[in-house]
């Protein structure tokens, strides 16, 4: 907003004013009347007062935006840790996971008073919250498909994230923006070029399917397995690294500067994760007083996170172990097999759960994108509103299988399963579980046997994971 | 045993997946599972080529090609009527199914983001331009009044599967509609149809993907392959318990759904409410 608007503001202020009072008080009233935290609803009444309200809340304070297909909800959650050391103390954010306006308003309400925001974004609104924010950090995880129904195919919301970062030129406030985008995605790349500054994080993605044509000129990308790429008709490329990922997960900066990467949250895409949001927090500046957050200190920070919004969390029951895993997409469930596999571990069950909600997508045809196949040999439960097309797809893969409907339920037959190959094995000391491992790489689920004492992992899209989460 | 109608003894059924690179951002990759797993499920040899972009098309037994983007379906046609072995392989009678994307561009013409036509293989006789309205996104059921039939003569069960177009397609008099709709959109030209086939090539919107949510209609084309090269036709039957309880769900979801928006398409209902599409975008086919 230019100066000297003063008397055209008057009419502005108020209305943001009545705005928040009134976000806040449908906040209470819904938390009151329990019908949810109230955070989206009380963010939609006061964007229906003042739909400029996000700009007007945002201004003065250091905004940072993550966006992407997969990590969004954990990497928010971790750049809140690695500024304020997991008391999220001064900085506001959406932990809810309301990432569409109406939960960036209610954030920006309920944080009236700290001075820095991180806010997570759906994909379909970076772009606009760019331009009402004017965010000092921008971190771009990945594009990958997901939720075609509803979101967009993969090439359209990579233009769409370009513009936006490209159209962010000249800012009212004149606070430089720094973007921390993946260099291994080609799509994020082509989005994130446009911007004036990127620090590009080489964090070593492994879906490639969504970004084989090249999006500058059509050609074709061809991928490196050291983890470069180049597109084999134009000069699109990887672009040069800030920093990144090595095989000893060991976070190495352009400078020599080599950082591990120890984190308690399990597999590659948070480390992959963790790296972004070791680059992306000492550009926030000074958060919270008048500390810079080094790389090496949100790192250290992000050590002894377990669990962001109930991801990876591990609930009791039934006296056994259950890990609650979310993936939405052919990238994450993938993601997640391959955090299965460098566990090594023998889970005591293995149970998959998939909705078709609107969060979740209506179409469930990208179950047959997942590798399911990886899972032949052991035996699964299939379960939630759409168990039926996971059980088509896993009959297709030669999965074994079964079918619960109910999450609850088959979260307990997997639990009784597990005991019931605990009481045939015997009184399975580790060492009799070793050798039968050693006798019987078997094909036919004896493998899982000994991990009997391993967690039963429940593996869910969006709904079913939310829904199980507050069930247990 | 040796015989003739020993399916093992038989040279090995090639399904080819075509440009999986460009026409698989939809999960339509699948309907190569399904066809190769109901064939080996029978005993007969099959390998399924996913059929890269940037490489010669394969010769083989049935091919599928599924939805994509824009920009890549407008390669992907441009790529396969050069290399010429698609419309080359279907000129000897082996058949193929196209879905979205992958139909659109098996007719004679389709258009791009910014609605220039391009020009398709020409083996359905459809044209698709872009719609006008909303695209078109849901849940949609077909009945199969002149689609094609088995050897026996009968009507396949009803086709299911979910759609996800802006393109609007007409069907010539060079071929068929495939379904006429039930619930949901289709085609979207006003005369209420899904789909088309002429011969042995088959086109949908259909999702699910298509021949995991309809696999008689699989059998069907797996048929029709075997046929094309001289072999018995015949195929055993298959315990379909789980395709069938899927069918049913998906048949009593769509049905209730259709009782509760009438005629209108679902998505329509939807954007209205404002939680659709939370970005605007012209109308794309694919």
């Amino acid at each position: 907003m230019s100066s000297g608007g003063g008397g055209a503001l008057r009419i502005p202020a108020a209305r943001a004013a009545l705005a928040v009072r009134t976000g806040s008080a449908v906040n209470r009233l819904s938390r009151l009347l329990d019908l949810g935290s109230g955070t989206v609803i009380g963010g939609r009444a006061a964007l229906a007062i003042d739909p400029r309200l996000i700009g007007r809340l945002a201004r003065g304070r250091r905004v940072a935006l993550v966006s992407g297909t997969n990590g969004k909800t954990t990497t928010t959650g971790m750049l809140v840790a690695a500024l304020t050391g997991g008391t999220g103390t001064g900085v506001g954010t959406n932990r809810t996971g309301a990432n569409m306006p109406a939960g960036h308003a209610a954030a920006l309400v309920d944080h009236r008073l700290a001075a820095t925001i991180v806010l997570e974004v759906d994909e379909g609104y970076l772009a606009e919250l760019i331009a009402e924010t004017e965010p000092r950090v921008v971190v771009l995880l990945n594009l990958s498909r997901d939720q075609l129904d509803r979101i967009s195919e993969v090439r359209m919301l990579a233009d769409l994230w370009r513009q936006g970062l490209a159209g962010n030129g000249e800012r009212a406030t004149g606070s430089p923006m720094t973007v921390v985008a993946n260099a291994d995605d080609p799509m994020v790349v082509w989005a994130a070029m446009a911007a004036p500054t990127v620090r590009w994080v080489g964090v070593g993605q492994v879906w490639h399917d969504d970004a084989v044509g090249c999006p500058a000129c059509g050609g074709r990308i061809e991928f490196d397995p050291l983890g470069g790429w180049q597109c084999d008709s134009c000069a699109f490329g990887r672009p040069e690294l800030f920093a990144s990922i090595d095989r000893s997960r060991t976070l190495v900066f352009a400078d020599g500067t080599r950082l591990p990467l120890e984190i308690e949250l399990p597999g590659t895409f948070n480390r992959a994760n963790a790296a972004m949001v070791a680059v992306a927090a000492p550009e926030m500046g000074a958060a919270t007083g008048a500390e810079v957050v080094t790389p090496g200190t949100a790192l250290e920070r992000l050590r002894m996170l377990v669990d962001v919004a109930g991801r990876f969390s591990t609930v009791e029951r039934l006296g056994r172990t259950v890990r609650l895993l979310l993936a939405k997409n052919p990238a994450g469930w993938t993601a997640i097999f391959d955090l299965l596999d460098e566990e090594g571990g023998h889970p005591a069950g293995i149970v998959l759960a998939v909705n078709a909600r609107v969060a979740d997508g209506l179409d469930t045809s990208w179950l047959w994108d997942v590798p399911f196949e990886r899972l032949a040999g052991r035996s699964v439960i299939a379960t939630g509103e759409r168990c039926r097309d996971l059980a088509v797809r896993l009959r297709y893969a030669d999965v074994d299988h079964t079918v619960v409907p109910d999450p609850l339920a088959a979260v307990d037959a997997a639990i009784a399963a597990a005991a019931d190959v605990a009481a045939d094995v015997g009184v399975a000391s580790d060492s009799a579980s070793d050798s039968a491992v050693a006798r019987s790489p078997a094909p036919d689920g004896a493998a899982d046997r000994p991990g009997t004492a391993g967690p039963v992992e429940f593996l869910g899209n969006y709904t079913a994971f939310s829904r199980l989460r507050d069930r247990l | 045993m040796t015989g003739a109608t020993d399916p093992s003894a038989q040279p090995e059924l090639v399904v080819v997946v075509v440009y999986p690179d460009l026409l698989g951002t939809y999960g339509d990759g699948g309907n190569g599972i399904v066809l190769a797993q109901r064939a080996r499920w029978r005993g007969y040899r099959v390998s399924v080529r996913e059929a890269r972009s940037g490489s010669p098309l394969p010769e083989g037994d049935l091919y599928c090609l599924g939805g994509g983007e824009d920009g890549p379906q407008v390669r992907a046609a441009s790529l396969l009527i050069e290399d010429g072995t698609l419309a080359r392989q279907a000129g000897r009678g082996v058949p193929v199914l196209g879905v979205c994307a992958g139909f659109q561009i098996l007719g004679h013409r389709f258009p791009d983001a910014d609605d220039r036509p391009h020009r398709g293989l020409g083996l359905l006789d459809i044209t698709t331009r872009k719609g006008r309205g909303a695209r078109a996104v849901g849940e949609v059921l077909a009945r199969f009044d002149r689609g094609p039939r088995p050897a026996d003569g009968r009507r396949l069960p009803d086709l299911t599967g979910f759609e996800n177009h802006g393109g609007v397609t007409t069907v010539g008099p060079g071929a068929a509609p495939l379904a006429r709709v039930l619930t949901g959109v289709g085609n979207g030209g006003g005369d209420r149809v899904e789909g088309a086939w002429h011969g042995r090539v088959v086109g949908t919107y259909l999702h699910g993907p298509v021949l995991a949510r309809n696999v008689q209609l699989a059998d069907l084309l797996l048929g029709w392959a075997l046929e094309a090269r001289g072999s018995a036709s015949r195929l055993a039957p298959l315990d379909d318990t789980e395709e069938e309880a899927l069918r049913a769900e998906r048949l009593a979801a769509t049905e209730v759904r259709g009782l509760r928006g009438a005629a209108r398409p679902f998505s329509r209902g939807f954007q209205r409410r404002g939680i659709g599409n939370p970005i605007s975008r012209p109308a794309q086919p694919g």
